[in-house]
């Protein structure tokens, strides 16, 4: 794969994605550059912006995972929101058990609880591929919405925190085994656990024999079937790592940002989490640098919304467009004879 | 309130009339869904272009005070956010069901998007047929308050179901949508019949939409589709690609969402987001039983990448 083909390509996207957008704005009567500056002003301007960028970018890398991970087997998974979720109220119900423990010992245990729960939540729906036929996209969408009405039945009756009054969420976990900032920037752990994530699937899918498997499977699955790779076991896995990805995500923001499961869970970071995945063509080192930059778009969004009087769908609109226009980009590769390598070279 | 008089009868009384309520935006997504996948491309987008009817026909219906052209203009809107997913998907190397979950989230952004200062006017409802005419008990009678759409829909699964196997388009679809190769070999113009089989099917799943906020539930807020344009997608898989058992389906899972607001009508208000994720759990269920890991399904179109 041609790196510098991929950036180009995705920066070319970027800039389309933006330009179609000032004209919407320009047809409101917005100066296109006022936007454009309250963008960068909300995003990576000022050290609190950058701040909320990275708090944003933080559970994206993970949600991405979600969908990266089993791209490279050849599934297509979307149930990053679901994961999330799932892992968001294991990581509270396993907050319940080990209260009192020391801090250590309690955040890696909820954080495992967490990762646990969004592995298993995928890797369901790669079983069901595998053995039953079932299409991933379509399970894995409807988990979602699974995963959050399961949510809310329990945040509403068993698990429900009554002496909250103002907003419906679950118990909060122990107060002291919330997780705090990173030092030197005031962004909580969960991105430290973002990065090192990437980068440890980095190497497994780049640089292991399973991962090397797993290019195979999904480059041709026939090619797989021959060399006698077990399959089964390797989506299996991959959908696993995915979802465990996710749900990590949903354990951060109970321990790092909320403290209880609620609907502020559900706030699409799985989803946008798609789109770094496809922007990153399944690269999980790329994925680092993508999900910054989206959770840039998310950080901002509040800004532009308040500055121009948008509505709060604005952000989503933003998204879709660029998803939109990063998938029609796929075309383009192979295509510009600058990225090609010269006939003399090759020959 | 009423309904705890008559109990469980209530219950079924009102699961069958919710059943047949809540089933039409199923059933034209279902049949549009199937238009496009006949044709050899899946559209996962359609709950993008649902919203978006819903959405466009509302708008209308509130600046013109005609819900008819409304559900006529949703179903433009829905043609023309489809030939989107259509024209992406013909550019080479493009994955149609990424693309469809792109649609799907700037679809939906982009009705809420345009939409919100549409949220408090209200518009005119789309009339309603009264067929329980012939029964004394009000439950009936409300049960079977149908909407001409409802009938229009059947008369479509039916007309659908007859052109695709008796008409010329109906083949050359076909064609299209089981071997492509063949298809060439004849001189048929692939791209430009899933280009129309897409467009088709957005029309009709834009007239879907349109039902949703102009007669059932009837109004337009961000919360009126709750992934019913996903299911439908889901479940013409179990209809096998048949138009009339699009039909059936639909019913079935009209009466799944309808159970969580029977119940709670009959005072059973425990578990309601349980009740709720109903048609979540029995979409998946009917997948799992349906799907077969070995061969494709009977009545697959050959050429579409769901089902392999």
């Amino acid at each position: 794969m041609n790196s510098v083909e991929a950036v180009a390509i995705n920066a070319a996207a970027f800039v389309i994605t933006l330009a179609l957008f000032g004209i919407y704005v320009a047809t409101l009567g917005h100066n296109p550059l006022d936007v454009y500056y309250v963008l960068w002003l909300g995003s990576f301007a000022r050290q609190i912006s950058i701040e909320s960028t990275l708090t944003n970018a933080a559970p994206l890398m993970l949600t991405a995972l979600c969908t990266a991970i089993p791209a490279r087997a050849g599934l297509l998974v979307i149930g990053g929101e679901g994961a999330l979720v799932v892992g968001g109220v294991a990581t509270v119900l396993a907050g319940m058990l080990v209260a009192g423990a020391p801090f250590l010992v309690g955040v890696t245990f909820m954080s495992l609880a967490g990762a646990l729960a969004g592995g298993l939540w995928i890797a369901f729906a790669g079983a069901l591929r595998q053995y039953r036929g079932v299409n991933e996209t379509i399970s894995t969408l409807l988990l979602n919405y699974i995963a959050i009405a399961v949510m809310y039945h329990l945040i509403t009756g068993p698990m429900r925190d009554w002496e909250r009054v103002l907003k419906t969420s679950s118990w909060s976990i122990p107060d002291a085994l919330r997780v705090g900032a990173l030092p030197v920037i005031d962004v909580h752990w969960g991105l430290a656990a973002g990065i090192v994530v990437c980068l440890i699937l980095y190497v497994v899918m780049r640089r292991t024999t399973f991962g090397f498997g797993v290019d195979v499977l999904g480059g041709n699955p026939r090619a797989a079937q021959m060399a006698g790779l077990p399959i089964n076991r390797m989506v299996l896995i991959c959908c696993f790592m995915g979802g465990a990805a996710a749900g990590l995500a949903g354990a951060f923001e109970v321990t790092a940002v909320h403290g209880f499961a609620s609907e502020s869970l559900v706030v699409g970071f799985g989803y946008a989490g798609i789109l770094v995945a496809f922007l990153s063509r399944q690269n999980p080192a790329a994925i680092i640098f993508l999900a910054i930059i989206l959770g840039g778009v998310a950080a901002s969004g509040g800004l532009l919304q308040r500055r121009f009087d948008l509505p709060d769908a604005t952000t989503q609109v933003l998204q879709g467009l660029l998803f939109m226009i990063v998938l029609a980009s796929n075309a383009a590769y192979g295509r510009l004879n600058v990225f090609q390598p010269a006939a003399w070279r090759t020959a | 309130m009423e309904g705890t008089e008559l109990g469980w009868w209530g219950v079924l009384i009102a699961v069958i009339g919710g059943a047949i309520r809540v089933s039409t935006p199923y059933l034209f997504v279902s049949l549009g869904e199937t238009l496009t996948e006949k044709s050899g491309r899946v559209n996962l987008g359609l709950e993008g272009v649902l919203v978006m009817g819903a959405m466009s026909g509302y708008a209308t219906a509130v600046l013109t005070g005609q819900p008819w052209l409304g559900v006529l203009v949703a179903g433009c809107a829905g043609a023309l956010l489809s030939l989107v997913h259509a024209l992406v998907c013909s550019l080479p190397r493009v994955n149609d069901i990424a693309v469809g979950i792109a649609l799907f989230i700037f679809g939906t952004g982009l009705a809420f998007f345009l939409g919100k200062p549409f949220i408090n006017p209200s518009a005119p409802r789309l009339p309603d047929l009264d067929l329980g005419w012939w029964s004394d008990s009000p439950h009936i009678q409300s049960a079977l308050q149908i909407s001409p759409l409802f009938l229009f829909g059947f008369a479509l699964a039916l007309f659908l179901a007859w052109a695709l196997k008796n008409t010329r388009w109906g083949l050359v679809l076909r064609t299209v949508g089981d071997s492509s190769e063949a298809a060439q070999a004849l001189g048929y113009n692939i791209t430009l019949v899933r280009i129309a089989g897409t467009v088709a099917g957005g029309f009709l799943a834009g007239v879907g939409g349109s039902y949703l906020s102009l007669y059932f539930p009837g109004t337009w807020n961000e919360g009126l589709s709750s992934g019913q344009g996903l299911m439908a997608v889901a479940l013409v898989i179990f209809a096998r690609w048949d138009p009339v058992r699009c039909f059936y389906a639909s019913l079935l899972f009209g009466g799944a969402t309808a159970l969580g607001p029977a119940l709670q009508s009959a005072g059973v208000t425990a578990n309601y987001y349980l009740y709720g994720a109903a048609p979540y759990f029995l979409t998946l269920a009917v997948l799992i039983y349906s799907a077969s890991p070995r061969k494709a399904l009977e009545g697959a179109p050959g050429e579409v990448s769901i089902s392999r």
